[in-house]
């Protein structure tokens, strides 16, 4: 069973005036078929942990551990991450000019599977798959996220996580900026990956609205760089009634 | 692909008939001007010649020279490569069935006919060649296989003249494939008659220490189309300059380039289409990647629209990828315009970088670093390729881009 530790993860980022420490020591095991949901303010280091674990360049990871079935992710390069099974689903995702979604999709697939997928059934999987997402199969031969819409964006970004079928998802602010029907129906994604009790969820959100549609068996509430609070669902309706300012107040947040 | 660029610079406009500002010079950002000024000519301080004698010797500060390394050329601009090494071509000539090629004295009447060298250059190439090839197509002629220039140089200095002679209603794609080394100064017409097609293909595919410069002289005919496509990965300083006016109402030019500057290349396209007469069309489309330290890509596109040329409708497109820090880009579109009897005209250019984002994002999906950049470049170009559509030539460009991208550190 697929298991990711994080055990106290310090991460900086270069600042006019030299390093600023954004994680203060980050503990979370997620496993396989469990889905956490990490929630905090605006500046609170949320981001910044999904960004770290997928291994982004502009954070440097000053002490703590990683591990992903034992070995170490902070070892490996971004695209090694992703090949042993570390998805992380972007809030902003970049545009590629040149290099067609279709194009992309296999190219991503044949890397993490390490086989070129079969032609014929690989054609059949994008094309259900996009119809679950409601996409049009016209976004096939677009550019990568090219003049892509917010919502077709994250869609797009479901997409891939439905394809590569990661062990562990990193899914960072999906809900931000979808309309309801989005929402709805980028959520259905999520489930239907979640449904196969093979990928262990990290979901990073401002809002509960998502929680809505995933119910995550953890909650865990981000402030100033660390887990301040953990619980199960019901702490997502505390937050839901009383926001974060309690957690805030502390002075922790920079 | 800039637009979406977070870095590199990014210029775009376009007139259309009836706005605000049709018929008017352009200036300011983009135009290369920060005032309006005198038709595209009349900067460039020389009358076009024949002789050399009629240019001064560029010091580097001309606007046309004033993005070439002249230390580089090989004396190709003061007159010295003239009493240098004289070089020796191969060449070898593939000729369908109806067209003939000839070595010709520089007497011989049909040298000239195209236009006059612009730049000193081009006129010392025009007064230092002692034979030219003429290559003609006959009337009403439709090859359907390409004819075949295939020039390696031997080292030297060589001073070449080819003219294409594609007579009325001939239909033909010629390939001028450079290979080799040494200097080499060349001026090339491109004789299009009335109603004739013709694709006039220039790959510079030269070893790494080759200089060669090249005005590539294109006359349109009634109803006539050109698609000149100008490729250019190899040299040490290349400088191509293909021009076309029209002779008459109804020509068509397309013009298509594509170029990759490696480290210390300095690859160098200045274009002009000179629409005097009305109802004619071009569109320009080059575009172009560089990677290494001191690779540097000149892009020049002058358009200029006289007042007599009603009808006229134009547009000119660069575009260029940074691969790595260290490379340099200069983009120049000029469009000046003495009508607004015009159909349209505009031009874009954008210079944009294979950013640390694109490549995260990529990586992301577990693509590793060189197979990220290669699918950028690919895309980057493949979408040109299509669009200059000569098969005979599509798998040897697709082959050099994925060769120029092996060399990526």
């Amino acid at each position: 069973m697929a298991t990711l530790e994080i055990r106290d993860l310090h991460v900086s980022v270069e600042a006019e005036n030299g390093p600023r420490e954004i994680l203060r020591g980050v503990d979370l095991t997620v496993k396989q078929g469990e889905t956490h949901a990490i929630m905090g303010p605006n500046g609170s280091g949320k981001s910044t942990l999904a960004y770290s674990l997928a291994g982004h360049p502009k954070y440097t990871v000053t002490s703590g551990q990683v591990l992903l079935d034992g070995e170490d992710v902070l070892a490996m390069s971004v695209d090694e991450r992703a090949r042993a099974g570390v998805f992380l689903a972007m809030q902003y995702p970049v545009e590629v000019p040149g290099v067609s979604v279709s194009n992309f999709l296999r190219t991503a697939a044949t890397a993490v599977r390490g086989e070129a997928p079969k032609l014929r059934t690989w054609v059949k999987e994008v094309k259900e798959t996009m119809a679950a997402l409601q996409m049009d199969p016209a976004f096939a031969e677009r550019n990568v996220n090219e003049g892509f819409s917010g919502g077709e964006k994250k869609r797009h970004e479901i997409l891939q996580l439905e394809l590569l079928k990661p062990k562990i998802a990193i899914l960072d602010e999906t809900d931000s900026g979808l309309d309801v029907d989005a929402l709805r129906i980028v959520s259905e994604g999520i489930n239907r990956v979640r449904a196969t009790g093979e990928v262990g969820t990290l979901l990073v959100t401002h809002y509960t609205r998502i929680l809505r549609y995933i119910q995550p068996d953890y909650v865990h509430v981000f402030a100033g760089g660390r887990i301040v609070e953990s619980g199960g669902p019901e702490l997502a309706d505390k937050l839901e009634n009383e926001g974060y300012e309690a957690y805030v107040k502390g002075g922790a947040v920079a | 692909m800039a637009e979406q660029n977070t870095s590199g610079s990014t210029t775009a406009g376009s007139i259309e008939v009836g706005t605000a500002g049709a018929g008017a010079q352009l200036a300011g950002p983009g135009t290369g001007r920060a005032e309006v000024r005198q038709p595209i000519d009349a900067r460039v301080a020389v009358e076009p010649s024949y002789d050399v004698t009629d240019f001064p010797v560029p010091t580097g500060r001309e606007e046309d020279w004033r993005f070439t390394p002249l230390h580089r050329l090989a004396g190709l601009h003061d007159g010295t490569a003239v009493s240098a090494d004289k070089g020796t071509d191969k060449v070898e000539l593939g000729l369908p069935d109806g067209v003939t090629a000839e070595t010709v004295g520089r007497d011989d009447a049909r040298l000239g006919k195209a236009g006059k060298p612009v730049d000193r250059v081009a006129a010392q190439a025009y007064s230092a060649f002692e034979e030219a090839l003429v290559v003609t197509v006959p009337k009403d002629a439709v090859l359907n296989e390409p004819v075949k220039i295939d020039v390696h140089g031997e080292g030297g200095v060589r001073f070449a003249h080819v003219v294409i002679d594609v007579k009325p209603f001939a239909e033909a794609v010629v390939v001028l494939n450079h290979t080799g080394s040494g200097t080499r100064a060349a001026n090339v017409e491109l004789l299009v008659g009335d109603g004739a097609k013709l694709t006039f293909v220039s790959v510079q595919d030269w070893e790494r220490d080759a200089v060669h410069t090249a005005q590539q002289t294109a006359l349109v005919g009634r109803d006539a189309s050109l698609k000149s496509v100008v490729v250019t990965f190899g040299g040490d300083l290349v400088r191509i300059h293909p021009r076309v006016t029209y002779s008459a109402t109804g020509g068509e030019a397309e013009l298509y380039g594509l170029y990759f500057a490696d480290a210390g290349q300095h690859l160098e396209h200045r274009l002009q289409i000179d629409h005097d007469t009305p109802h004619c069309r071009s569109n320009v489309v080059y575009k172009g990647a560089l990677q290494g330290k001191d690779a540097h890509a000149v892009w020049v596109g002058d358009v200029l629209i006289r007042a007599a040329a009603e009808g006229t409708d134009t547009y000119e497109h660069n575009r260029n990828l940074v691969l790595t820090d260290g490379a340099r880009v200069d983009s120049i579109p000029n469009l000046e315009i003495e009508t607004g009897e015009i159909v349209g005209a505009g031009h874009a250019s954008a210079t944009g970088r294979f950013d640390d984002e694109q490549l995260f994002y990529l990586q992301a999906r577990g693509i590793p670093e060189e197979e990220a950049r290669r699918l950028v470049v690919r895309g980057f170009f493949a979408e040109l390729v299509q669009q200059i559509g000569v098969a005979e030539i599509h798998d040897q460009l697709m082959e050099k881009i994925e060769s120029e991208l092996a060399g990526v550190a």
